[in-house]
């Protein structure tokens, strides 16, 4: 018996590889078409982590270091999801950004803007069994990049999520609702529809604002779910 | 949400954005030069104990303008020497040893642009329809600057001639002189067994990458 594959793209719902408005695209994107590779184990199997490999401070940014880094503290926290709403339990999900003055704590960002030595921005954490995850961090800020005159990235975290096989990996990155830097972005504007757009951003949330200590964010991601009907002709009906 | 073909709906996956120049710092945080976490995810997935033949893999990855990039993530998938994933939806009979993932983790180098990973050489993996074995391959997933969506390769061994010949999946794959791209050489020195398998973005010797 065959493993019941994943749900296919839906087309005009992600970014095209080549993207000429985000220049590093031009010489970093596949010209021949993918070749499509029906689902065997390899593709339905992948790693599986385990809550022993983490520690509590792994989700906690704010207290990595010896003392509390420098901006406001914020939660974030949603979750995991496939595209048949099922929520993906057990599952890794990593993130990284700038700090509060959008810097980098990276060796090839050495831009003007002040390093921050209790903020270094990396965090991970499992998600429950209803999916859910949640992150302590800093409002990470705007930084200026290369792109094209006066380019400057919109608020972002950057998002690496496994789900149950190795075809669910995803990499994405969250921002703000009303964020004036997002229509400029031409990494969030390569995302074709308004309704992926919107997928993108964190909706500020009053029943995760913690009294006294920072506020809220939600940000649910979803991963490909597998196909309701194994699509295979010899497959009866 | 959107309705399906067969009624009922769903959720569209949530758009895929480039890893940027920083990945690091949230998956390979020893490369950005620090070390929080108490455990890493590496790229050295061989333990003592592991059966398997132990094997290096190394390459570089390609942009368009024939330079080996720098600040790539390069994620591998495998099965163990006997050829079953240590997953739930692996159901082979035979061995399996819970110690080794199978999963491997690291970069391009920031001087050289190598990547290196240490592993154990995998064993054939059933195909679909429960019959035809693939050949011994592992599933490569890279992401970076510049790559809007993780791109998603295999890379075979070049010892397995006749196992490559026949592997189902190579055999998708319309132009032979494209399947030789996913094929790795073998050399031995010292008793340490390399493999080299270097990725192509673009241009005439382009990686085959897969929808997958
Ligand atoms: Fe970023």
């Amino acid at each position: 018996m065959d493993p019941i594959p994943y749900r296919r793209e839906t087309p005009g719902t992600q970014p095209p590889a080549l993207w000429p408005d985000y220049r590093s695209t031009v010489l970093r994107s596949p010209r021949k078409p993918l070749i499509a590779l029906p689902h065997s184990l390899s593709e339905v199997t992948g790693p599986i982590f385990g809550h022993d490999r983490l520690q509590p401070n792994d989700a906690d940014l704010t207290s990595q270091h010896k003392e509390r880094p420098i901006g406001d503290r914020m939660i974030v926290a949603g979750r995991v999801i496939d595209e048949n709403e099922r929520p993906v339990a057990g599952t890794l999900v990593e993130i990284w950004q700038a700090n509060s003055a959008g810097r980098y704590f990276h060796p090839r960002d050495s831009r003007d803007a002040p390093l921050d030595s209790n903020f270094t921005g990396g965090g991970r954490t499992i998600t429950d069994e209803e999916g859910r995850y949640r992150f302590i961090t800093v409002k990470p800020g705007y930084y200026p990049w290369g792109n094209h005159p006066n380019a400057w990235r919109p608020a972002h975290i950057h998002f690496s999520v496994f789900g149950p096989s190795f075809v669910t990996r995803l990499i994405c990155q969250m921002y703000f609702e009303d964020d004036p830097m997002l229509r400029y972005d031409p990494i969030y504007m390569s995302v074709p529809s308004d309704a992926g757009r919107k997928q993108l951003l964190a909706k500020f949330d009053y029943e995760l604002t913690v009294p006294g200590f920072g506020l809220g964010y939600r940000f649910d991601i979803v991963l490909r779910g597998r196909n309701a009907t194994p699509p295979e002709a010899d497959h009866a009906h | 949400m959107r309705s399906m073909p067969f009624g009922g709906s769903y959720v569209p996956e949530t758009p895929s954005q480039t890893a940027g120049p920083y990945v690091h710092i949230g998956l390979i945080p020893k490369q950005a030069g620090f070390d929080i976490f108490e455990n890493n995810f590496g790229g050295d997935i061989a333990g003592p104990r592991v059966p398997g033949e132990r094997i290096t893999i190394k390459g570089r990855v390609f942009d368009g303008a024939g330079l080996a990039t720098r600040d790539v993530l390069v994620e591998t998938w495998q099965a163990n020497a006997a050829g079953r994933y240590n997953h739930s939806a692996d159901r082979q009979q035979g061995a399996l040893d819970k110690s080794f993932r199978g999963w491997a983790r690291t970069g391009t180098d920031f001087a050289t642009g190598v990547y290196t990973i240490r592993t154990i050489k995998p064993g054939a993996v059933i195909g679909r329809k429960g019959r035809k074995r693939m050949a011994p391959h592992i599933n490569f997933w890279i992401a970076s600057r510049g790559i809007n969506i993780g791109l998603a390769t295999r890379m075979y061994f070049a010892d397995e001639e006749a196992a490559n010949a026949a592997d189902p999946v190579l055999n998708i794959i319309e132009q032979p002189e494209r399947r030789k791209t996913l094929i790795a050489p073998r050399s031995e020195r010292d008793g340490n067994v390399t493999y080299t398998f270097d990725i192509y973005l673009q241009g005439e010797r382009e990686t085959v990458f897969f929808d997958a």
